[in-house]
């Protein structure tokens, strides 16, 4: 009984510590955001607590009211949206060809697309900028949507692929018995079955432009054009002045809905990644 | 006639689709010419640049050969900022792996609760880095650092006398350990300055970076898990291996090619990510807590020194060269086993 009562607390007395310690930063975020300045800048109160002017609206109000943070939001879904476009237009034809329709040169090619996902933004951004510039699209948002699916097209292909290997072959056989031609069976059958798989990747491609730093910090420098991401972390802080509470209120929206987001696409992504089962 | 002929011409285009010696080529040609002129293109632009001196401003400059390599391998800077990188890569996939190990174990079983409790888990591989960079640099605050805080208050209401840096001080502040562990007795009228000196700073770095890739390694070690076929698992049952038996003999060697993928992939996260010491020292204090990436970003954008900066961000190329020629390997015995 005893025994029995203990292994029931077993997960719990380890993923509690890390729970805590992992998603503190957000707590304090949460925290933060609702803070009165006042309040937020007495040494003398428990920072656990509110108390004098808080808790507020009043960072929320700002940071939509007062800062681009609403421009920069915009930038991001924009920038995200037509490279979730362009990844897919490139990534699920290559990602389903390298699947089924190629042999070892197919190998070695996947295995190439593989490798260009290893090559960081941070080993490519100079020369990148001097691209740009040359292009003429230096300080535009237009930048980063030709620059982002470098690295979004590979990772998409790879996942894609992984996908598509674990439909059974035999569907599309099957429609081309019955009279399919191949492009056919592919819009038919092979693509509504890999719905889920495809979503997956388109928010996980969009999450990736979320994310990205480097690029963003590089090629832009005027605040109406940044995305998110570059927009509060250089914005919101000039200089000396540190807009703390709509600064935590800035990080911590973002951040959740990308967590609502993947939190319900894991098992996907899971599935895609070790091209587990056909279920 | 020609309304004749049009439709033709268009069939046989399609049946040449048909064939997959041609649709094959068709369907991936698109991706591939676009990674070649968006990664090998800049990769090769990269590698001549790091030649020259170009400045910012042009993309040529006159061909100094290695000097830029040799110049760097003699900055002191440089070198801080490559013993960093090792350093903070090491360190922090060490906390990753063994923390990933422990909560994957956990994680597995269904238990009540476990739905929120994952989600909190995997809040900072959700949050993009720099936001999450962000939170941790108002955490480590000069003045209103919680962490402060919360070691030198007394954490009992009414005076209870409980103050974590009296622990912390008997457990850490000791001869006995390793200089990388030891630290100096916390003083709670001058409290540790996190991101002001330097090797507080670099256990941020570490801390910060450990902190984001554990839930991806964790959710990967559960993928790892899972994909042990239940067979296995009877098997074992029925040979009597149980415990700490069945977790070395049984379910270890099955995860270690998935562990690995994992452990490679923390390594390029952590090496070639540039945001959080971006944000949380931009290098300082006096350049000592640089990582290539941010050193190269300096030196190429901030003093427009294409040419070096190239160099600096090239050095990292052996390092992803030696991981993929891993994750190759450990990949394909993946796919055996």
């Amino acid at each position: 009984m005893r025994a029995l009562r203990l292994r029931g607390l077993g997960p719990y007395g380890i993923v509690v510590p890390f729970a805590i310690v992992l998603a503190f930063p957000f707590y304090w975020m949460a925290m933060t955001a609702f803070k009165g300045p006042t309040d937020l800048f007495n040494l003398e109160n428990i920072p656990y607590s509110f108390a004098d002017d808080s808790p507020t609206w009043g960072n929320i109000t700002f940071l939509f009211t007062d800062t681009l943070f609403l421009t920069w939001v915009k930038n991001t879904v924009l920038v995200g949206a037509v490279v979730v476009a362009i990844t897919l237009a490139l990534a699920l034809p290559a990602g389903y060809a390298l699947a089924r329709l190629s042999g070892r040169w197919g190998q070695w090619l996947a295995i190439g697309i593989f490798l260009t996902y290893l090559v960081p933004p941070t080993l490519l951004f100079l020369p990148m900028s001097r691209v740009i510039t040359e292009l003429g699209l230096d300080n535009s948002k237009y930048a980063l949507m030709l620059v982002y699916p470098s690295f979004t097209v590979p990772f998409a292909t790879w996942l894609m692929m992984g996908f598509f290997k674990t439909i059974p072959p035999e569907l599309e056989e099957a429609a081309l018995i019955d009279g399919a031609s191949r492009i056919g069976a592919l819009r038919r059958v092979v693509f509504p079955i890999s719905l889920p798989g495809i979503l997956t990747v388109v928010i996980f491609t969009f999450s990736l432009c979320v994310n990205e730093f480097v690029y963003a910090v590089t090629f832009i420098s005027s605040s109406a054009e940044r995305t998110v991401s570059v927009g509060v972390a250089t914005d919101l802080i000039r200089g000396d002045v540190y807009q703390w509470g709509s600064l935590m209120a800035g990080t911590l929206l973002p951040s959740l809905l990308l967590a609502l987001l993947y939190n319900t696409f894991l098992n996907r992504f899971i599935a895609g990644f070790t091209g587990g089962a056909f279920r | 006639m020609e309304a004749v002929a049009l439709p033709r011409r268009r069939r046989r285009r399609l049946d040449l689709l048909e064939q997959r010696r041609f649709l094959g080529p068709a369907l991936i040609a698109p991706a591939v010419i676009f990674i070649v002129a968006l990664v090998g293109a800049p990769l090769l632009l990269a590698i001549y640049l790091s030649f020259t001196n170009a400045h910012s401003g042009s993309l040529s400059g006159d061909f100094v050969g290695f000097a830029n390599y040799a110049q760097e391998w003699r900055n002191p800077v440089f070198q801080d900022a490559l013993r960093n990188t090792v350093l903070y890569t090491v360190v922090s996939q060490i906390i990753v792996l063994i923390g990933a190990g422990l909560l994957a174990h956990a994680l597995i079983k269904p238990f009540r609760g476990r739905w929120f409790l994952r989600l909190l888990v995997l809040l900072p591989w959700a949050a993009p880095v720099a936001l999450g960079t962000i939170g941790f640099l108002w955490i480590f605050d000069a003045l209103f650092s919680v962490v402060n805080w919360t070691t030198v208050h007394d954490l009992m209401p009414g005076g209870g006398e409980l103050y974590l840096y009296k622990i912390v001080n008997f457990v850490f502040a000791r001869d006995f350990w390793p200089g990388f562990i030891q630290i100096g007795a916390i003083d709670p009228l001058s409290p540790p300055q996190w991101l002001g000196q330097t090797e507080l700073a670099k256990a941020a770095i570490i801390g910060v970076h450990s902190w984001r890739i554990l839930p991806f390694a964790t959710v990967i070690f559960i993928a790892g898990i899972a994909s042990i076929p239940t067979e296995v698992q009877d098997a074992a049952k029925i040979d009597g291996a149980t415990g700490l038996k069945k977790f070395f003999y049984v379910s270890l060697p099955l995860q270690l090619p998935i562990a690995t993928v994992a452990l490679l992939f923390g390594i390029v996260f952590t090496t070639t990510d540039m945001a959080v010491v971006y944000i949380l020292t931009h290098g300082g204090p006096f350049n000592s807590t640089h990582m290539l990436t941010t050193w190269a970003f300096d030196t190429g954008i901030n003093s427009a020194s294409l040419g070096p900066g190239a160099a600096i961000s090239l050095y990292l190329l052996p390092v992803l060269a030696a991981v993929a020629i891993l994750m190759l390997r450990f990949a394909r015995r993946a796919e055996v086993s």
